[in-house]
């Protein structure tokens, strides 16, 4: 599948802000500023950067607990994100969601979730409501493999099936569901397989190589924009940091970490692929780290200065009339 | 004016809506009835008989037959919502809530405060409730309480089929999500209904009856049985103001306490269950805002801390009747 430059160098670019976005939140949730649960996405940037340069604004999207990453691929603005994961009044939530909780409705993200298999029947409804649209929109499902053991998923993918709605399915696999490896809490050979028994087309992708995932997203949203029912991918990834910030890991293997920041760095991977291929020079994508580092660096300097929000807006926003 | 059975002024209510707008969808179980039958689409037409012939009129893409999914089918109430559209999802049973929690509780109530006010979710979840068809402790309760108690919920009860339209109608047009219950032992009961446009606000209480000495509150089926006690005890020389609450979420407190700041006495009819219901909601409402005005302790009629029994004779035990709430009347009364 043919990708422009431009294109490329704007799917390193969110990669590369996903990145610097967790890698530098590890930092600082170090230093005690940041309150509350944080999970962090580095490692599995491919697939939410893969998925979404698929998408455009009508398309829309339900995240996860670990959903920065979604959410930067779908075009959340970044300094609102850092400013909400601070906890501030003009974050992209006003301070009333954090980290779990943030959303965008009008880039087509219906919200990251608390709630492990909360976003797959919710993402059904968007595309009942695409198909009534009729422009050819579709709704994307992230999960990972912890919600693939969660009944509301499969609820969700046989209405999916059931009313032909154009849903996508995409379970990122990391291998771990909270602190249990998946070798033990799935049961089935692989998810895209409980996908397929529901009646739907699915596809088994390595999630850690930007270009693999981007090339089968074609064939997958292709299906999907055709009318021809939902659909599945099994994206094979990796998780870098913890469940959460502040999870000692102790269930990882000896080395485990490094070798698959050696070996599964999916940045790492676009770079050599893209150096190979000559699709983009190694000075524009030196120049990119440096424009999203100053970037991360401003969002987290602002964030810190910004205002918390003010006590009496504890009572706003629950309904739209009234208090 | 039309005499109408509570149903059908449902069934009405949610044609006119569908033709009025048409990013009004309908979604839940058997609403439609016979997919994937020899006997085909709308052979049921819903077991409730509130959504027959929509299928027919209006197609398959907006009056959405799901399978036995719950949390599919509010879950994907809420995806409407919030993605345009006016979903109208029904839950056969109210009791089915405990499948569907989360998508009610953590998902639709919540989406617009965590996502700090950006968003709305106009969704309508209609759901089937109460005691009085001897259905047994899963298809029989009534699950007002823990619904008011989410923030983020408007929570609607009709009393009347006059009511049933007027409050469905605005549930459809607000901007919030809103759980529309409807008493299955209501469904046959017959009233005037207005003709064409017809709304009632919410937190609007109704006086469906009139008198000075005792104030009874009441939502629902207890509405039909308060009035009965009232008009009961009015022939008996005592007076009693009946206030129907047509909406426990937003409540109408001015209402409950302008009436006990005249009579003085208070009367709280709940068909659930005593603890931490809307009951004993009221009667914390009155003591702590209308206390100088109380000439005798607040009473309750409730069901007992029990689950809903099956057996004619037990299910009459269970819940209260005009007869229990005359008799709470009167313990007002005598109490020195």
């Amino acid at each position: 599948m043919q990708i422009s430059e431009d294109a490329l160098k704007k799917a390193y670019r969110q990669m590369k802000t996903i990145r610097m976005f967790e890698e530098r939140l590890h930092d600082e949730i170090m230093t005690g500023e940041i309150a509350g649960f944080t999970h962090l996405y580095a490692g599995q940037e491919a697939v939410a950067v893969g998925v979404c340069e698929h998408l455009d604004f009508n398309d829309t999207i339900a995240s996860t607990h670990r959903g920065h990453g979604h959410c930067i691929a779908k075009g959340c603005d970044v300094k609102g994100m850092m400013l909400e994961i601070y906890g501030r009044a003009d974050g992209i939530c006003k301070g009333k969601g954090g980290s779990m909780h943030i959303a965008d409705i009008e880039k087509g993200m219906l919200g990251a979730n608390g709630i492990v298999g909360g976003g797959p029947p919710i993402v059904v409804g968007a595309a009942l409501a695409a198909k009534l649209y009729g422009d050819g929109r579709l709704a994307v499902a992230f999960s990972g493999d912890g919600a693939c053991n969660q009944g509301t998923t499969f609820e969700a993918m046989n209405l999916a099936v059931v009313t032909n709605a154009p849903a996508i399915f995409a379970f990122e696999n990391n291998h771990y569901s909270e602190h249990t490896g998946v070798a033990y809490a799935v049961g089935s050979e692989d998810i895209a397989g409980r996908a397929e028994s529901f009646g739907m087309k699915a596809w088994r992708v390595d999630g850690c190589d930007f270009f693999k995932v981007y090339e089968t997203m074609g064939e997958v949203v292709d299906h999907v924009r055709a009318g021809k029912g939902p659909a599945a991918v099994e994206f094979d990834t990796e998780r870098f940091f913890g469940h959460f910030e502040g999870d000692p890991q102790n269930y990882r293997g000896e080395g485990e970490i490094a070798r698959l920041r050696k070996e599964r760095d999916c940045i790492t991977i676009f770079r050599e692929h893209a150096a190979k291929n000559k699709l983009v020079s190694k000075k524009d994508l030196d120049a990119i780290d440096k424009e999203v580092s100053d970037l991360i660096d401003k969002s987290v300097e602002e964030s810190r200065a910004a205002a918390p929000p003010k006590a009496e807006d504890v009572l706003t926003d629950v309904y739209i009339d009234y208090i | 004016m039309a005499e109408l059975m509570l149903r059908e002024a449902i069934l009405q209510t949610l044609f006119a809506e569908m033709e009025r707008d048409e990013n009004v969808v309908v979604l839940g179980e058997d609403i439609v009835g016979g997919m994937g039958t020899e006997g085909g689409p709308e052979a049921i037409g819903g077991i409730w008989g509130t959504s027959a012939g929509l299928y027919d009129k209006f197609g398959g893409d907006r009056v959405i037959d799901t399978p036995i999914s719950e949390s599919a089918i509010i879950g994907a109430a809420g995806g409407l919502g919030l993605t345009g559209k006016r979903p109208v999802a029904e839950i056969m049973f109210a009791d089915f809530l405990g499948v569907c929690m989360d998508q009610i509780w953590n998902q639709m109530a919540k989406f617009r405060y965590m996502f700090g006010g950006k968003t709305e979710c106009p969704a309508v979840v209609r759901m089937i409730y109460g005691a009085g068809l001897n259905a047994a402790a899963q298809h029989s309760q009534a699950p007002h309480g823990i619904l008011t108690s989410m923030p983020g919920l408007k929570v609607v009860m009709p009393s009347t089929p006059a009511d049933a339209k007027g409050l469905l109608t605005t549930a459809i047009r607000d901007q919030d999500p809103v759980i529309f219950l409807e008493h299955k032992a209501l469904y046959a009961e017959k009233g005037e209904v207005p003709e064409g446009e017809y709304t009632i606000p919410f937190g609007h209480a109704r006086l469906a009856h009139a008198g000075e000495d005792v104030t009874i509150v009441a939502a629902g089926l207890m509405v039909k049985f308060a009035t009965k006690a009232a008009q009961g005890l009015a022939e008996q020389g005592i007076g009693c103001d009946v206030i129907d609450l047509r909406t426990t979420s937003p409540l109408d407190e001015e209402a409950i306490l302008d009436s006990v700041e005249n009579t003085g006495r208070l009367v709280v009819v709940d068909e659930s269950p005593p603890r931490c219901g809307l009951a004993t909601d009221i009667v914390s409402l009155v003591t702590n805002k209308a206390y100088a005005s109380l000439k005798a302790p607040p009473e309750m009629v409730t069901s007992p801390h029990t689950p809903v029994p099956f057996a004619r004779e037990l299910e009459k035990a269970y819940l209260p009747s005009p007869g229990k709430i005359a008799d709470a009347v009167q313990r007002t009364l005598a109490w020195k």
